[in-house]
């Protein structure tokens, strides 16, 4: 890692010390970043990511957004450098940039290579899974309430994937915790608290089983606690954490967490406000660069997620969810039937770019774009509030192109 | 093993309709823990109503704190005498060295599965209705195995365990529990796409023993997606068997949906002994307000003391004890903080009480 940061500022190649000055001159000088063309990787992934990238560019064009994408698709074939779909073009390239956005991306059935979410994961070393989770006004859920964000620990814990059998019929599976990995995602998370303006951060443990490996995640949030004295520190057992969501979701604010409880407990959250919508995920890479890359989640439920697996055989197809369950499946059905009538999942114009275009929203704060962030963000809750054009899955019958264009109109 | 638990299964469930049985049975002895916290004021209401409704059990009485070093000798004697125990909640230390009480307790008397039934009791204001869930899970391996280690300064092991043998006596209990109380579907909840062996393993009992119960539905859903589904739709799950703490998580997260651990009713069955306490959140002991103002919500302990009357085939107090508690609950007039009231536990109580036909 340190070698491949070190070519990047030598200048491995002739146009690559460029991005790196503007990058530092956007660190420094805010002010700055009106004048010079931000750089930033873009993936616009499979079936209907590309769609809905389209209405994140034509967004950002609307809103005069001082951005300049790179687009990088998937290769066809199997990169020996990464043993996986991604090329090592498209790493470099978010290596360079330090900052990307990425559409849902399937990673085909077979043998022999890493699923596409993990070689980013593991290649940029993204420890931090943030996942804002709130309700959107206008747009009825049971839980109304909803404004929390959810940071989970990415790399390590129950994820370690250190398995074996000890005997026949008995098996061992290790859960490892690291000070480093700990204090740098509790390290995040106040810093996010702080400069999110957020009031409380809880770190969500089962410290009273497991009191090394969670104890030692504590002790770590703990300490990092005690440096942002102006931020509220609690400490809630995961269980009684799962009850308190359900019965009571306004209760928490930031929440942080080992690999394990994050996936459970943030795809609880996305429950809660069911119809929607606006999990995006963020991906930090190593904390003095600061780089992010920004994904919009699946948001699927397990049934859809049934269904499309055996046809795009992906772990995150890129529908979102709305309605009930069995109306989303036929919802889904009709989609696939549509793609394989006309053969190739694109153009369909039916998908929900909500996701895509609030993680992007993500990405301009994280550029301390704050301004530009604001106004688009506001265009989104706008159109969705007002009801009048929504995508099919939030129970509507607007196309992505007309919803987009509804957007843009409200900015 | 396996077999000897079906018995104990069947009184805990079935509905007796003969009355005659149980009045002319003589008393059994209870152990009972009153435990910490609010402990001793919900297992306080239960002696009353047992007392009123003249139920034929007689407790044992420990006293025994969570921050004991370990379970008093004489109380292991005396659960393994009388084989059933009733307790309030005990405090588990967060990382002071001292090993949970009620995982040994577990672990000694082989307590292995841990029923926990989640529903909605009409009455009671809650986000969703026609929750009916019960959950079973897995009481003595998995991540609470207890074995961690520091590999060198600032890295920390922990060892989850799964055997065949725990995983397929669980599946076996989950799915004799379903057959028994004609119960439609059991879920399995794993993370089987990330612990392939572990998770994998009890995948793999659950699935053998679901071909023997050809009548019953067997689905398998991953832990987050399993979450996420019960907070939207919790009314498509049904009994669900689980490792240890998944099962802990999805019982939690029942409750919550179901109007809190105050009315959650739960057990822990071995193959000789049982012990009921509050179905969800055990270890969590209310805080010190509620204590003070006694104001604890003793629902969730008399709808456990209904379960194990049954254990002690006693159904007729069972459905006495429980109609009272729903008659109570439904009217109303007199409910504790936490399920939408401002009565006092001995209100509740009172209420309970006089409802006692």
């Amino acid at each position: 890692m340190a070698f491949q940061i070190a070519r990047r500022f030598l200048g491995g190649g002739g146009n690559s010390v460029a991005p790196s000055i503007r990058y530092l001159g956007r660190t420094f000088t805010s002010a700055a970043s009106e004048s010079n063309l931000i750089r930033a990787t873009l993936f616009p992934g499979d079936g209907i990511g590309p769609e809905i990238a389209e209405s994140v560019k034509q967004i950002f064009k609307v809103a005069k957004v001082p951005i300049e994408w790179e687009e990088h698709y998937v290769g066809k074939e199997i990169d020996p450098r990464t043993n996986s779909f991604l090329t090592w073009e498209s790493l470099e390239s978010v290596r360079r940039n330090k900052v990307g956005l990425k559409g849902p991306m399937a990673t085909p059935i077979g043998k022999g290579h890493r699923s596409l979410n993990l070689t980013l994961r593991k290649e940029l070393n993204l420890y931090a899974n943030v996942r804002p989770c709130y309700s959107l006004p206008g747009y009825k859920t049971r839980y109304d309430d909803v404004n929390l964000i959810t940071i989970r620990e990415n790399t390590e814990g129950e994820y370690s994937g250190l398995e074996h059998q000890v005997v026949r019929g008995v098996v061992e599976s290790l859960k490892i915790i690291t000070r480093q990995a700990s204090l740098r995602v509790a390290e995040y998370a106040f810093h996010y608290a702080k400069t999110h303006g957020r009031e409380r951060v809880s770190a969500i443990h089962k410290a009273n089983i497991m009191q090394k490996t969670d104890g030692l995640f504590l002790k770590c949030c703990r300490e990092v606690a005690e440096k942002y004295p102006e931020i509220k520190y609690e400490e809630v057992v995961i269980d009684n954490c799962c009850m308190m969501l359900v019965k009571n979701p306004a209760l928490f604010d930031v929440l942080v967490m080992p690999n394990l409880y994050g996936d459970i407990i943030s795809d609880l959250c996305a429950g809660l406000i069911v119809a929607i919508l606006a999990r995006e995920v963020l991906l930090l890479l190593r904390p003095c660069m600061v780089q992010h890359l920004i994904l919009p989640e699946r948001i699927v439920h397990g049934r859809i997620k049934a269904v499309l697996s055996r046809i795009i055989s992906s772990e995150q197809a890129g529908f979102v969810e709305g309605r009930s369950i069995v109306e989303n499946v036929l919802f889904v059905q009709e989609i696939i039937a549509e793609i394989r009538k006309r053969g190739k999942p694109r153009n369909l114009n039916l998908a929900n770019p909500t996701a895509l275009l609030l993680s992007s929203v993500s990405m301009l704060r994280h550029l301390e774009l704050h301004d530009k962030a604001d106004r688009i963000q506001d265009a989104i809750l706008k159109t969705i509030a007002e009801g009048k054009y929504r995508t099919g899955d939030l129970g509507g019958t607007a196309s992505t192109t007309e919803f987009t264009n509804s957007i843009c109109d409200h900015l | 093993m396996a077999r000897k638990s079906f018995p104990i299964l069947k009184q805990l469930i079935q509905q007796c309709t003969n009355r005659s049985f149980s009045s002319t049975a003589s008393p059994r002895a209870v152990t009972l823990i009153p435990g910490d916290g609010v402990g001793p004021l919900v297992t306080d209401a239960v002696e009353q109503v047992m007392k009123a409704m003249k139920a034929p059990v007689y407790f044992d009485r420990y006293e025994v704190r969570g921050d004991m070093k370990c379970m008093p000798e004489e109380v292991m004697d005396s659960i393994k005498k009388n084989k059933v125990c009733l307790k309030g909640g005990l405090m588990t230390p967060v990382g002071g060295g001292v090993s949970s009480l009620n995982v040994q307790m577990r672990k000694e008397l082989d307590l292995y599965a841990s029923i926990v039934h989640c529903f909605t009791l009409p009455g009671l204001p809650t986000r969703h209705n026609d929750v009916d869930i019960v959950v079973i899970r897995e009481n003595t391996e998995g991540e609470y195995a207890g074995l961690e280690h520091e590999v060198v300064p600032g890295v920390v092991e922990s060892l989850k365990v799964i055997t065949k043998y725990c995983s397929e006596r669980i599946a076996k209990f989950a799915f004799e529990y379903a057959d028994v109380n004609k119960r439609k579907k059991v879920t399995a909840v794993h993370k089987a796409n990330i612990m392939k062996l572990a998770d994998g393993l009890f995948l793999e009992s659950c699935r053998e023993v679901a071909a023997k119960y050809p009548e019953i539905q067997y689905e398998e859903i991953i832990v987050d997606n399993c979450c996420m589904q019960l907070v939207s739709k919790p009314e498509q799950f049904d009994v669900m068997v689980t490792p240890n703490l998944y099962g802990n998580l999805i019982a939690n997260t029942t409750a919550g949906l179901a109007g809190g651990t105050g009315v959650m009713p739960g057990g822990n069955v071995g193959t000789d002994q049982a012990v009921f306490e509050q179905g969800a959140s055990a270890g969590n002991v209310g805080n010190e307000k509620i204590l003070k103002l006694k104001k604890a919500n003793p629902v969730a302990l008399l709808l456990s003391s209904a379960m194990m009357l049954r254990h002690l085939e006693f159904p007729s107090f069972a459905d006495r004890l429980e109609t009272a508690v729903r008659r109570v609950i439904a009217e109303g007039k007199f409910r504790t903080k936490d399920v939408g009231g401002d009565s006092t536990t001995q209100e509740v109580v009172d209420a309970i009480i006089a409802a006692v036909d």
